[in-house]
């Protein structure tokens, strides 16, 4: 169910928004109505929505309207039209005290530049929200405490924002966002102003956080990287119109338009998909400990290759080969069990980056197997590589690269 | 009975009376002005005169406490205040040696009245002067409608509203107080006005966002944040007042403005060369207090990126 629900949201700033943005409706540019009437486009005809426990991350350069558009959430803005609603709640109907208790309880901010109050201490930002809600001191002391401990702060406490380096600075922002317990969490560029190795380090505890608490995160970002990382969803900004919104995967395999494509050009695709974005079903899954049967099912679909599944569990692979070899074997019983070859395997949720190196080595598409050991698919090499290349560059010279797999059943098993 | 000279008769002789329309707009302002007073003279004369009085309770009460104090617990409070502004013990033995000079020159018991004066003065124009900086900085209507008249009010001799403030409150004191309250307050509204509008804009947009009301806003955020740019303005406000006080001692406000007034009068230079550097001396003991007040304000409020 969604969470925050944005319909046909369309944000103009300038003196008389209406009529520009009647204008704009009659069919102006987002040029010729800043020529004509001096006003600007922030966002136009957005609609998203976002579910509950997700990170949802709008990804956009500077201009695009996602700084905007994050400020609708918490009205810090208001939309020339359009419809938003938060749990079932219409934010644009609320009288500024009901809009007044909705910013103290359901949505907090984290800020790019951390908009932190330099004149307290960590411990009476991190308590802000808080002493805004008019809660006792003591109390609120020690919950703001506890936050400074989780964001790994604490000793901290009594220091000024100045004293802090700036990761340590987003640090107290984060908990001061945490520590009214609001269902949703904005951050604005939270992590932009940090240097590349602080802002992995916030990156990972942001997902740790997220798992430990299900928050609802809506994060702006203009790096891609970053929107794959931690996005469950992504949506691109464009102008203020949306190009995209999709899970990160969709956004690097099937890019909606050329703006779309641009921008994943330059990802490490290896490092953003994973291997259950690209594995197929098994062709042959073999079932039962009957050799015989097994062979002829192998025979019968075309398959060199066949996994041995038992009950759902993941036993080995086998080769047509190689069952033709042990059916031949006078007096020998086999169990198709115990012939099945273990071999390497991939989890489901690898990166093509960690995945690819062991699918180079191994002839036969790898079996792909979830936590529990179920099969859920199967993978070859050049199944990988294909996807690495972008859309839009040619296929040959990435598959000369990188995938030259040798088919020769000899290499199979082991 | 002449005959009217003909209108070109008129035009080449007195052009320039007839290009001015003879000074009638001069003459209604002029006349209108001194209606305006005397109505107000008569009708709130009273009022005019409780407010006097009620000023003038405080001032003399001030006045007392300041001269009845032993002059070696006076000179000990200053050099506390100046500690408690600074920390710095330098600070606190050179204001309490400034002082002491002071009253080296003879010119203890005015400096005192000059002090009242200023003081008094001073807190008129905080009460006045910040809750107004805040209206201007929140609203662009309000600081458009304000500062022609903070201009007016820094840019008009200050002798043509003492004639009214004398006609209307007697002389002394108390027209010495508000002439200077006149003077000194526009600054202290402007840097009162600039401070809260630097105020770090994501700052406020982070209180806004935690849901905090208008006045916990600007009593949690925007005021604390522009207190450097507030204390600043008070520093101003108590040098303007100081700037004041021989023109106040025109009119009857004693104190060290009335010695170098009184050196005018006589032809003594001497005279009111001492009465300039107790005026001298005073503003530096003030502002060396307020500065080092202020810098203190400026710890740990500019936001670091």
């Amino acid at each position: 169910m969604a969470l925050i629900e944005v319909k046909n949201v369309t944000k103009i700033f300038g003196s008389n928004p209406k009529a520009a943005l009647k204008r704009y409706r009659e069919g102006l540019s987002k040029e010729e109505l800043l020529a004509q009437t001096g006003h600007t486009l922030g966002l136009s005809d957005v609609s998203l929505s976002i579910t509950r426990g997700e990170i949802f991350v709008v990804m956009g350069l500077s201009g695009s309207g996602k700084s905007t558009l994050i400020r609708h959430f918490n009205r810090l803005i208001d939309p020339t039209d359009g419809q938003i609603l938060v749990d079932g709640t219409d934010v644009l109907k609320m009288s500024s005290r009901e809009l007044g208790r909705f910013r103290r309880t359901t949505m907090s901010m984290v800020f790019q530049r951390f908009g932190l109050m330099p004149h307290r201490t960590v411990l009476q930002n991190v308590g802000y929200g808080l002493a805004v809600r008019g809660m006792k001191k003591s109390e609120r002391e020690d919950r703001a405490r506890h936050w400074v401990g989780v964001v790994g702060l604490s000793g901290y406490e009594n220091q000024y924002p100045t004293q802090l380096s700036g990761g340590m600075q987003q640090r107290v922002g984060l908990a001061r966002a945490l520590a009214t317990d609001a269902e949703i969490l904005l951050m604005d560029e939270a992590f932009s102003a940090l240097d590349p190795l602080i802002r992995s380090q916030m990156q990972d505890q942001l997902i740790e956080l997220q798992a430990e608490l299900g928050k609802t995160i809506v994060f702006i970002t203009h790096d891609l990287d970053e929107a794959l990382r931690i996005g469950d969803h992504i949506a691109i900004l464009k102008d203020g119109k949306l190009s995209q919104v999709g899970t990160p995967p969709e956004i690097l395999l099937t890019p909606a338009d050329d703006y779309v494509a641009e921008f994943v050009r330059d990802v490490n695709r290896a490092r953003v998909l994973t291997v259950d974005t690209v594995m197929k079903p098994p062709k042959a899954r073999l079932t039962g400990e009957n050799i015989e049967r097994a062979l002829e099912e192998m025979r019968r679909l075309g398959e060199q290759y066949g996994y041995v599944v038992d009950n759902d569990r993941y036993r080995g692979v086998t080769s047509q080969e190689r069952l033709a070899e042990l059916l031949t074997e006078k007096g020998a019983t086999h169990n198709l069990y115990t012939v099945a070859e273990e071999g390497p395997t991939l989890l489901a949720d690898a990166a093509l980056e960690v995945a690819l190196p062991t699918a180079l080595d191994t002839a036969y598409p790898l079996p792909v197997l979830d936590e529990s050991g179920k099969l859920m698919g199967v993978v070859s090499s050049r199944e990988m590589s294909s996807v690495l290349t972008p859309p839009k560059a040619a296929n040959e010279d990435a598959t000369d690269e990188k995938s030259d797999p040798p088919e020769s059943p000899k290499a199979a098993a082991q | 009975m002449e005959e009217q000279p003909s209108f070109f008769e008129r035009l080449s002789d007195n052009f320039g009376d007839w290009f001015f329309l003879d000074g009638t707009i001069g003459t209604w302002i002029r006349k209108s002005a001194n209606e305006f007073v005397r109505f107000l003279i008569i009708n709130y004369g009273d009022q005019f005169e409780a407010f006097s009085d009620t000023l003038l309770k405080a001032l003399i009460w001030l006045e007392n406490i300041l001269e009845g104090t032993p002059i070696v617990v006076l000179l000990a409070l200053l050099g506390l205040l100046a500690y408690a502004a600074s920390r710095r013990v330098t600070l606190a033995i050179g204001v309490m040696f400034a002082l002491w000079f002071v009253g080296a020159l003879g010119l203890w018991e005015q400096a005192m009245q000059t002090i009242a004066i200023m003081i008094v003065a001073v807190m008129i124009s905080v009460l006045l002067g910040i809750p107004t900086g805040i209206v201007t900085a929140r609203s662009d209507r309000a600081r458009s409608l304000i500062n022609p008249f903070l201009d007016l009010m820094q840019t008009i001799p200050s002798f043509v509203y003492l004639i009214p403030a004398v006609m209307l409150f007697g002389l002394g004191k108390i027209p010495a107080v508000l002439a200077t309250v006149i003077y000194a307050t526009p600054p202290l509204i402007r840097l009162t006005d600039l401070g809260i509008r630097h105020v770090d804009r994501e700052v406020v947009e982070a209180s806004r966002a935690f849901g905090a009301t208008r006045w916990q806003m600007l009593t949690g955020v925007q005021i604390p944040l522009a207190l450097p740019a507030i204390m600043q303005g008070i520093n101003q406000t108590m040098m303007m007042a100081l700037a004041m006080v021989v023109i106040a001692s025109m009119i009857g406000a004693r104190g060290v403005g009335e010695t170098v007034l009184l050196g005018l009068q006589r032809n003594d230079a001497g005279q009111g060369l001492i009465g300039g550097i107790a005026i001298v001396i005073l503003a530096i003991i003030f502002d060396r207090i307020s500065q080092a007040a202020g810098a203190r304000a400026q710890k740990h409020r500019t936001v670091a990126h």
